[in-house]
């Protein structure tokens, strides 16, 4: 692998180690290890981002209607400053087409002024109310129907597999060992020491904190804590082919009534278009499948808010699990005797505050645990500054610049046509700091087989590139940090 | 016109599957000077070169090839005859003035062509575009991923594998997986009858002994990270069972891969949902042609060819002559609701098409049908066809074309179906 062996049982602890390398295990990694922290980020599953954080609606969130004075409000408001400039430091594909919540009947449209008074609540202040005219002038392709809207010109769509990947990347250049496939199964509490025990052997830590997402209030258990429980709340998405961008422009956002929370029309930052999510709570911790009734459900739905959109095809359906639990706000909680903290029952919008969650837990641990970190070096004087892989639409793609295929043919040649993905990116991938180690993982990097034709062209192509050894590597080391330890 | 200003080449063509590599061949054949083929894949020939058993080339070679062997002809033929094929070059749009954006491992470049013909093909709906719920494990393939991954690569497949579909690829599909040594479980398609030529169905039945389901959808894929079954319903009875696999390749059902023909803004054809085109190939941007199963998904390889042969023709009589022959033309030809899709959808007096003929695409199975081809109350052609089969063509000629008042209403294609007993 790319980075460290995990250390043996008797080494030296960590000073931190961090359970879940979701967006939000991997933010807080990443913090921690930029801070001067020894920390070991460990993941059940076999890459980064891998359970809730990649199956979200991607809307990166001003958090406007939030529930004001709540710690998610805060956090999901400073969030989004963090995110938006980090996304744009370190290359994640973003993009602020602005929101419009729609209503569609009296009720909702009674509802837009109410959800204008939180939004300036929660110190949101540019929200405006439309007319239907200038709404259908806006969106020309909305079904009939519409009353009017709340324009939120600030909500922005965000890739989260590479904001989960960059901050990855970052934690690992900044020492932070990742360990994938190993799930938590126990944990003792010492003196000075806590044990994790995982499915890949012990780990030896001062500090644990609790990112584990799905399995959050699990580990709060483990260290002998109630107070949460989680419930999976499953969403399911349709994604629309690329087509299908030009029909919506806006984040189009349903207003939340007493009858439920409706779906949302969003584009993605990878050009396509996305319907959903459902909402249904689940007992089982691990049903991403998507179902009958829940495909009906937004087909009805996506008629009703864009008939031209169902008459595109579908590129993806997906499911994701949210962490949610039984309270209304984010479970994140500090615990001196067991040198321990917790973020737990971080709903969808722990994307856009990871970041803020990060920066919480790290004062936190400072000023509550003891640990003391050295102050968040300032953008410019970061001697890494992560530079992730442009997978989005909004800027230049390595297919299409010239000057890039010039130097490195590679570039020139796509592999993945519906996505336009070359060999070059996926050489790329496979080297990084932290390489994918299955096709679901090179395509959450490169977009490789996530396209209309789902590898009709070119799956067993990436796939024979994903098992076989790279010609090139051996050919021509390259100058990277950590090549040798490939 | 496609390009305004000087241009690198006479024709450029888009796609160098059957279609294209006939369509280059007869231009250079007609004395076309300048003939250029991009072709997105590293290797020239298209889809026939993933199909490793025999049955190509019967109409337009008038020989019995393996897929490869057929591919590797027409590049071999395409480029003796003086056209540049250019592997790994992919258009990935158009210019503001009608050429095309080309990405390959030599750079990044524009090129403008006199005259365009798309050549795009088809490909094999998905499972997600199905929209088949479920669970996403591994093992869900479609026929072009599974020949690629069996016969180029020679990866494992899996062992026990469903097949959706029962249409000429759904075979094909059949005979790869018993090459990569899986089991082949069953076959099972939601019409009543398979839609395959009667001794493949009867040899895969027999021989191979692979049960066929009709009547019968998938509802759910269950399994992950690798796939464990496949939930089927009966449809007429909306029984429900698991079949356990670990494999499921959902055949047929093509679209073309219309693309660059939506970014262009031609005016799309709804039951084909590839570019309207009339009989001699233009589509209603003039220099644009359009060929091959990218307009009539899908026909054999053999049928893809013979289009583009015929596309061909058409191209270099409009070279020769732009004035007399260029924009697409003829009023459109309509469809009952007996058919899918008609090509070409203009009635255009000038005629290159496959074989001469009109092809229809029927929605269900019948035994026979009446047809007249009619423009207001006057009858151009009447006559009947035999033995409909959904997604096979239902052909007619083309005589009537001359016979259409290019000033007229629409043509209608009308149907009486006798349905089988």
């Amino acid at each position: 692998m790319t980075f460290a062996d995990p250390p043996a049982h008797d080494a030296e602890p960590y000073d931190v180690a961090v359970i879940g390398a979701g967006v939000v295990g991997c933010a807080v990694a990443r913090e921690l290890s930029i801070r001067g922290a020894r920390a070991v980020l460990i993941e059940a599953r076999n890459d980064v981002g891998d359970a809730t954080s990649k199956a979200n609606t991607a809307i990166l969130h001003t958090g406007f209607d939030a529930k004001p004075g709540t710690l998610e409000s805060r956090l999901v408001a400073r969030g989004y400053t963090l995110l938006s400039e980090y996304a744009v430091r370190a290359g994640i594909p973003v993009e602020v087409p602005g929101a419009l919540l729609i209503a569609w009947d009296q009720e909702q449209l009674d509802e837009l002024p109410v959800l204008a008074a939180r939004a300036e609540a929660n110190g949101y202040h540019r929200t405006r109310p439309i007319g239907a005219d200038e709404l259908y002038a806006r969106e020309p392709h909305l079904g009939p129907g519409a009353l009017g809207a709340l324009e939120v010109p600030d909500e922005g769509i965000i890739c989260p597999w590479t904001t989960s990947l960059a901050f990855a990347t970052e934690a690992v250049r900044h020492g932070a060992v990742l360990r994938l496939d190993s799930p938590v199964t126990a944990v003792t509490v010492g003196d000075n020491v806590t044990v994790v025990e995982t499915a890949t052997g012990p780990v030896a830590t001062r500090i644990v904190i609790n990112a584990a997402g799905l399995g959050s209030d699990l580990v709060h258990a483990m260290f002998g804590l109630d107070g949460f429980t989680i419930t999976p709340r499953r969403g399911e998405l349709i994604v629309f082919d690329k087509l299908a961008r030009p029909l919506v422009s806006h984040v189009l956002l349903p207003v939340p009534t007493k009858m439920g929370k409706g779906v949302l029309v969003a584009p993605t930052v990878y050009g396509n278009v996305m319907l959903g999510p459902t909402s249904e709570n689940l007992d089982d911790r691990t049903a991403t499948g998507s179902s009958e009734d829940g495909l009906a459900f937004l087909q009805h739905h996506g008629r009703r808010i864009m008939p031209d959109l169902l008459a595109e095809e579908a590129t993806t359906i997906y499911a994701g699990l949210r962490a949610a639990s039984e309270h209304d706000d984010y479970q994140i909680g500090v615990y001196p005797q067991l040198r321990y903290a917790c973020a737990g029952g971080i709903r969808s919008t722990g994307l856009t505050s990871s970041l803020a969650i990060a920066e919480y837990l790290a004062e936190a641990i400072t000023d509550v645990l003891g640990l003391p970190l050295k102050p968040m070096a300032h953008p410019e004087a970061d001697p890494h500054p992560p530079h992730m892989p442009n997978i989005g639409e909004a800027t230049v793609r390595p297919y299409a610049d010239a000057a890039r295929i010039a130097a490195n043919p590679e570039y020139g040649e796509i592999v993945c046509f519906c996505e336009r993905t070359t060999l070059g990116e996926i050489r790329d991938a496979m080297r990084s700091d932290v390489p994918p180690r299955t096709v679901e993982g090179l395509r959450r990097r490169t977009r490789a087989t996530m396209g209309r034709c789902q590898g009709f062209f070119c799956g067993a192509t990436i796939r024979q590139l994903l098992d076989a050894p790279d010609p090139s590597t051996a050919a021509a080391p390259t100058t990277r940090h950590n090549e040798g330890a490939k | 016109m496609t390009s305004t200003g000087p241009v690198d080449t006479d024709v450029a063509i888009i796609g160098a599957g059957p279609a294209g590599l006939a369509a280059a061949i007869a231009l250079r054949r007609a004395g076309v000077a300048r003939v250029t083929v991009l072709e997105r894949e590293a290797v020239a020939g298209g889809i026939p070169r993933h199909c490793h058993h025999a049955g190509y080339g019967i109409r337009d070679l008038h020989r019995f090839m393996t897929g490869p062997r057929y591919a590797q002809s027409y590049v071999a033929r395409a480029t003796a005859a003086g056209a540049q094929v250019l592997t790994s070059t992919m258009v990935t749009g158009w210019t503001a003035d009608g050429g095309v954006h080309l990405t390959s491992p030599a750079g990044r470049r524009d090129l403008h062509a006199s005259a365009v013909l798309l050549a795009t093909g088809a490909r094999e709906r998905p499972r997600t575009a199905r929209m088949v719920p479920g669970d996403r494990g591994a093992g869900v393939f479609t026929t072009g991923q599974l020949q690629q991954a069996a016969y180029l690569f020679g990866q494992s497949v899996g062992t026990r594998a469903l097949v959706v579909g029962a249409e000429h690829v759904s075979y094909s599909a059949v005979m790869t997986l018993r090459h990569a040594g899986v089991d082949v479980i069953g076959m099972l398609t939601d019409r009543p009858h398979h839609h395959s030529y009667a001794a493949f169905a009867l040899a895969t039945r027999i021989a191979l002994r692979v049960p066929l389901r009709t009547g019968t959808r998938v509802v759910e894929v269950q399994g992950r990270p690798r796939v464990t079954g496949v939930v089927v319903e009966d449809i007429a009875t909306g029984h429900r069972r698991t079949i356990a696999c670990d494999t499921v390749v959902f055949t047929g059902d093509w679209i073309p891969d219309h693309e660059l023909a939506r970014a262009r803004g031609l005016t799309m054809d709804p039951g084909t949902r590839g570019p309207a085109v009339d009989a001699g190939a233009a589509t209603d941007i003039d220099g644009l042609f359009a060929t091959g199963n990218l307009c009539h998904p899908v026909e054999t390889a053999d049928v893809a060819a013979l289009s583009g042969r015929a596309a061909g023709h058409s191209i270099a009589r409009w070279l020769a002559d732009r004035h007399r022959a260029g924009r697409q033309s003829g009023v459109p030809i309509e469809i009952d609701e007996s058919f899918e899709w008609v090509h070409p959808q203009r009635a255009s007096t000038l005629v290159d098409l496959p074989r001469n003929k009109i092809i229809l695409r029927p929605r269900v199975f019948a035994s026979a049908a009446s047809i007249r081809v009619m423009q207001e109350d006057r009858c151009l052609w009447s006559g009947r066809v035999r033995h409909l089969v959904p997604t096979r063509p239902a052909l007619i000629p083309t005589g009537w074309l001359a016979r259409v008042d290019p000033a007229g209403k629409p043509v209608r294609i009308e149907s009486a179906l006798r349905t089988h007993d």
